[in-house]
């Protein structure tokens, strides 16, 4: 299976185990993921204003060159991932905005929201499947206690993302039985972890991670995965020093392909 | 040669201030066969009234039309008074120049004109109008009342009490309802089941009264006053005849992990089981889906230990049938599953609770004898920890929803309940702490208001507007709420041993089928609409279906009750009637011109048209036998359907004929 992959520009930088244990365990798992040629950041933040266009033109861009190779778009980074479905989505269903897109960027081919986002995650989950996944763990990580993470951006506007159900998910907490570890369920998984404010506002940005990390600790969990950069950034300095991975990283320790 | 009054109202300024009437009454005395025009400010008035009498008499007409508002408003009341003035009432005929006209124009010259072609039309209309008489049809003497809760009991009641004989079908094996669950009634606060029980037992015993509880309305068929209904009458696989209610076999039934409905699933009960002590009918019912002998053959330990031998395995379910006058929908309601509200962490804790199901918590019958105790301690009563010493009530939950989880209408029934659930508690155990979370408190009714400021006020009820955001489960067991304080402007954090959901109601989930046999309106949320929103409140649109209680709209039980006795009365006086008068713009068969070829048949949704063969003699004065359509004048309900598929134009339906809708056409193209 091949598909298009829209890394965005943290997984370049901050966030290159996100992007590099991806790739090793999609190669692993027979999955190609294609680099969009020239593709731009997303700008991280979707735009609220009806009428910002701008914003939105390089999640478009990438979306349109998807369609152009015929191929599904699979995201990684949270961030990237709700502001490309809901870009498109918006293309889909906006015709003023769409019409204003398509006036901008004069694509060969118009764009109409065509392309199907999926997160690395739904891949593992709809392509590959959690049992066949579970069957290919060479390494299963049998008795980690493990909070899956998911932030307030993977799963919400639940509408628009369409992956679980936004209160009450079991997408990660399936994955992480997927790779043989036990997953710990806590009521913080969902809320946000204060990393949109982490440089203006540091104390409201602690007090919210601390908040996550003592509610995961409070119900045993080892180590907290996630696939946002930016919790990853705010939540690793947590007090009660409960350790932070990528989904990915223990994906691909879980199928061997680690490498040290 | 037809003599035609015209009469055009000004109904005060709504049709006035935009068609000049004057001009209309002027000019239609230039139509064909008109002997008399005039305007004048109120046709529907008694003046009006009589101005047509009169000049029926006096310019001996022999058709009227009426340039006013829609004929809906008005039609009756136009053809009442023609009718005393000794003509067919049938030949007066509605120019609709309100609705129509006045209300949709502007410009006062455009308007005009096309009164006057409306006029025109009604006036082409009439002349070809025949005189109709309305046919006449019995009224079966009973009434079905579908569901069996407080509403379909007082209605049932009602009926039976005025002398006719009445039966409810319940799908439950008990009558009773919702109110048989719930433990106390607001604003009085006396016991549901000290005031209901007695009402069961009241409709069991009354003569005229059948109940088919366990059963269900399969089909309906017919019109008003001559509807027949299949009852299903499911398999109890106890022979109800027998069975004298002592539950020695649900005692003894073996198999003792079946969900407790009654209790909402807090406790289980036996696969064979009386809902509760004062059930009506009190006979057991074997639960087939848990039963170890319908599934495997093995066990029979019910028919062992029953004295009166009135197991019956083998038991099929039965079908009835029974003609009615009259329906009436009392099919209540359920609250609404709230697995989409995991905000709530309802699916996640058992302390977090439907209010529904507090009252089977604080029911002397429920599963913990009425003592207050949380859901996860049900089996560790005497734990220090079991009795919840901080509850937080979250009211609309699912109600005024704009979101698609949700429903949009207010259950109206939550504020209520809520004061009293909070009430109750803070009376029996003064050292709980009560959080009640609101939107708006919304308490009109009789003494409803000062009920819940007595919540406030005498027994320390904390009320705080703004909602609650999320209920966490703590590693202790304990529940974090997080909530909003919207007037302080404050987060709350509450360390809560039990969460209450004031959960949104819904019509049942068999309403939509039971309208859909009784051929009566629902609306989006699937409750049953009313002929008239203000003026019909108790009546469905179609003909002899009446409404009682939540199937028409959210409402509490003194309401419930009040609208049960309205439906009643409306069935009472339907039922007193001997013979109903029918509609007479029914469809009719021109036999020489019909070739049999069943299109009408098949299109008729009431199932009006029969065919027979019919002798007819042929121009060689030889006989032909030939294959006809044939209209039950009493079942048809005048749509026209038929009219539109008969190939041969021999359909045609009285009072709208095929002839008088072209001249229409034809005055309008004029």
């Amino acid at each position: 299976m091949v598909y298009s992959y829209y890394p965005g520009c943290t997984l370049k930088n901050k966030a290159k185990d996100l992007d590099r244990y991806a790739r090793l365990s999609a190669q692993a798992l027979g999955i190609t993921l294609e680099e969009i040629e020239n593709w731009q950041c997303c700008g991280g933040v979707y735009p609220m204003a009806k009428d910002e266009i701008a914003t939105k033109l390089s999640s478009v861009r990438a979306l349109a060159d998807a369609k152009a190779h015929g191929r599904d778009l699979i995201t990684l980074c949270s961030a990237c991932h709700n502001v490309l479905k809901q870009v498109n989505n918006d293309m889909l269903t906006d015709e003023d905005i769409c019409t204003r897109a398509n006036n901008y960027l004069k694509l060969d081919e118009e764009y109409h929201g065509e392309t199907k986002v999926i997160h690395f995650l739904e891949m593992l989950r709809d392509v590959i499947g959690f049992d066949a996944l579970k069957e290919k763990v060479t390494n299963p990580l049998t008795g980690k206690k493990i909070g899956a993470y998911y932030g307030c951006l993977l799963l919400r506007p639940g509408k628009v993302m369409q992956m679980d159900d936004p209160e009450n998910p079991k997408i990660m907490e399936d994955f992480i039985r997927a790779i043989g570890a036990e997953p710990v369920i806590y009521p913080m998984r969902n809320e946000c972890c204060g990393g949109y404010v982490s440089l203006e506002d540091k104390e409201a940005a602690a007090k919210r991670r601390n908040a996550v990390a003592d509610s995961a600790a409070g119900f045993e969990a080892e180590l907290m995965v996630t696939a946002c950069p930016l919790c990853m950034y705010n939540l690793k300095k947590n007090d009660s020093n409960v350790p932070v991975y990528y989904f990915t990283e223990l994906l691909a320790e879980a199928l061997g392909v680690k490498e040290n | 040669m037809h003599r035609i009054g015209v009469f055009v109202c000004h109904c005060g300024t709504n049709i006035a201030a935009t068609v000049d009437v004057k001009a209309v009454a002027e000019a239609m005395k230039q139509e064909p066969s008109v002997v008399f025009s005039v305007d004048y400010q109120y046709m529907c008035s008694e003046g009006g009234q009589t101005l047509i009498q009169d000049t029926i008499k006096e310019h001996k007409l022999t058709g009227v039309v009426v340039c006013s508002c829609s004929p809906r408003m008005h039609e009756a009341t136009f053809r009442k008074a023609a009718a005393k003035a000794g003509i067919n009432p049938y030949m007066v005929e509605i120019a609709n120049i309100r609705e129509q006209c006045s209300w949709i124009h502007k410009d006062i010259m455009s308007a005009t004109d096309k009164a006057i072609i409306l006029a025109r039309t009604a006036i082409a209309k009439v002349q070809l109008n025949a005189p109709l008489t309305a046919g006449e049809s019995p009224v079966t003497k009973r009434a079905l009342v579908i569901g069996g809760g407080i509403a379909g009991m007082q209605t049932a009641l009602d009926i039976a009490e005025a002398g006719f004989e009445v039966d409810i079908v319940e799908k439950q094996p008990t009558i009773g309802g919702k109110m048989t669950q719930i433990d106390k009634t607001f604003p009085t606060l006396d016991c549901a089941s000290c005031i209901l029980t007695p009402k069961m037992v009241d409709c069991s015993q009354n003569e005229k009264i059948h109940i088919y509880a366990y059963s269900e309305v399969v089909e309906v068929n017919g019109f008003v006053g001559n509807f027949t209904a299949k009852i299903k009458k499911k398999a109890r696989y106890v022979d109800t005849t027998k069975c004298t209610g002592c539950g020695i076999c649900t005692e003894k039934c073996p198999q003792k992990k079946v969900p407790n409905e009654f209790n909402l699933g807090l406790n289980n009960r036996r696969a064979i089981y009386i809902p509760f002590a004062q059930a009506v009918p009190k006979v057991a019912t074997i639960d087939a889906d848990y039963c170890t002998m319908l599934k495997t053959g093995k066990c029979g330990v019910c028919s062992k230990v029953c004295t009166a031998g009135a197991i019956d395995y083998k038991q099929q379910d039965e079908i009835i049938e029974e003609r009615y006058g009259a329906i009436v929908a009392a099919t209540g309601y359920n609250p609404i599953k709230i697995d989409k509200y995991d905000e709530f962490a309802y699916s996640q804790s058992k302390d977090v609770v439907t209010s529904l199901e507090l009252e089977r918590l604080m029911n002397a019958a429920g599963p913990s004898n009425g003592t207050l105790i949380r859901p996860s301690y049900l089996d560790k009563q005497d734990d220090h920890r079991a009795h919840p010493k901080t509850i937080v009530f979250v009211q609309c939950v699912g109600s005024r929803s704009c979101d698609d989880c949700g429903k949009s209408y207010c259950s109206k029934i939550c504020c209520m309940y809520t004061a009293k659930h909070a009430m109750l508690i803070r009376e029996k155990y003064p050292d709980t702490d009560v959080y009640v979370f609101y939107i708006d408190v919304r308490t009109p009714g009789k003494l409803f208001d000062e009920f819940y400021r007595r919540a406030v006020e005498q027994y320390g009820v904390h009320y705080i507007k703004g909602m609650v955001g999320k209920v966490s489960p703590r590693p202790d067991g304990n529940l974090d709420v997080q909530a909003s304080d919207l007037i302080s402007n404050e987060q709350l954090h509450i360390n809560a041993d039990l969460v209450v959901l004031a959960t949104a109601i819904e019509p049942d989930q068999t309403a939509r089928s039971v309208a859909t046999m009784l051929r009566a309106s629902m609306d989006t949320n699937d409750f049953f609409t009313e002929a008239h929103a203000k003026l019909r409140p108790v009546e469905s649109p179609t003909a002899g279906v009446f409404l009682s209680g939540v199937c028409q709209g959210p409402k509490d039980i003194p309401e419930t009750v009040s609208q049960a006795s309205a439906a009643a009365a409306k069935v009472i006086g339907l039922l007193a009637k001997d013979k109903l008068t029918g509609n007479p713009c029914v469809a009719h068969s021109d036999e020489l011109m019909c070739n049999g070829c069943s299109a009408c048949e098949k299109v008729c949704p009431y199932g009006a048209i029969t065919y027979s063969d019919k002798e007819f003699r042929q121009p060689d004065r030889t006989v032909a036998i030939r294959r006809v359509a044939a209209v039950n004048e009493a079942v048809c309900q005048g749509c026209g359907a038929c009219t539109v598929a008969c190939p041969s134009g021999a359909m045609d339906l009285k009072g709208f004929s095929n002839k008088q809708i072209m001249a229409e056409v034809d005055a309008i193209c004029k």
